[in-house]
């Protein structure tokens, strides 16, 4: 009786978990989308797109990313780097948990991975001008190689250094969207 | 102690059929048109950069970072990471001589997503920054 409760709760659980669906705001305007876009362009008065999107690549030279693939046509540049992610406050937890339990085994985040897109597309607003947007996308790997983080950064201090960098890199003024 | 054993079998059998029918319903003509029209829409409009350059703009908002985009062929890959990963190819191409017709197709870890909401919302969201209206395609 006990044994065949079990088979049920298990069948239970397998067929909740059998096929995957996808999170319903997976392909949902949040409701930061706009504030997410404003944190993540800037407007340049110019209307040399090649000239914007090769400061940018230049930019993410001098942060260490290397390129993947560019689209002039489209105003699209990839970029990626792998990263440090040992964080010391993760390690001394890590030594902490292992001198509890014994368990020399315990994982902390090691390395990670992370994805640009810079993208230059001309103002709908401001004829003439151009809206130059970033995103940056990270994965994080722990010393087991399991991922632990996969995520879009949304730091502020990211995107403001991202851009005061462009903005000298084109020696133009940015303005917010 | 018998509802018990009911319930254990046919939970086994729903376990077993659940995502192997819906897989194999892919390649059987009559759904495949369905996944393909839900797939795809029409715009009033011929400029395909235009349109390309707003797939990529719809994207980002959506959170995606894009992976790779050709001009010439209008296609665009995406990626979503939020604990999760989504991949998403978008490609445009002229339709008759007044549109131009965008598919979309994604994929959520290793399942390819195939809920019509997911598409009408990416959709509603494309005409949104187009200023477009998205027409079915038939």
């Amino acid at each position: 009786m006990n044994y065949l409760r079990y088979c049920v709760v298990i069948s239970l659980l397998l067929v909740v978990s059998g096929c995957q669906t996808v999170p319903k705001d997976a392909f949902k305007l949040s409701a930061t989308s706009l504030q997410d876009r404003q944190l993540q362009s800037r407007m340049y008065d110019t209307a040399d797109e090649i000239a914007l999107l090769s400061a940018g690549i230049h930019v993410l030279q001098d942060l260490g990313y290397t390129v993947d693939e560019t689209e002039k046509n489209l105003g699209l540049v990839t970029a990626s780097k792998h990263a440090d992610a040992v964080n010391s406050g993760q390690i001394a937890g890590a030594v902490f948990l292992a001198l509890l339990t014994g368990n020399v085994q315990t994982a902390y985040d090691k390395e990670q991975k992370i994805k640009v897109s810079f993208v230059t597309l001309p103002s709908k607003k401001e004829k003439g001008k151009y809206i130059a947007r970033i995103t940056f996308q990270r994965t994080v790997w722990n010393t087991q190689g399991q991922i632990t983080t996969s995520e879009t950064v949304k730091d502020k201090e990211i995107y403001n250094g991202f851009f005061d960098k462009l903005s000298k890199s084109v020696f133009l003024e940015a303005h917010q969207i | 102690m018998n509802i018990l054993k009911i319930i254990f079998v046919s939970m086994l059998a729903l376990t077993m059929t659940a995502c192997v029918s819906t897989r194999h319903k892919i390649i059987e003509g009559g759904n495949q048109v369905k996944l393909r029209s839900m797939q795809t829409r029409a715009f009033d409009t011929t400029d395909k950069n235009n349109v390309v350059r707003n797939v990529i703009a719809t994207l980002q908002d959506l959170n995606f970072v894009i992976d790779k985009a050709d001009a010439d062929l209008g296609t665009v890959t995406a990626t979503k990471l939020s604990g999760y990963q989504i991949k998403m190819t978008v490609s445009v191409r002229p339709k008759g001589k007044t549109q131009t017709s965008v598919r979309a197709n994604a994929q959520y870890n290793l399942e390819p997503i195939q809920d019509p909401v997911v598409y009408q919302q990416f959709f509603s969201a494309l005409q949104k920054s187009l200023f477009l209206t998205a027409h079915s395609i038939e």
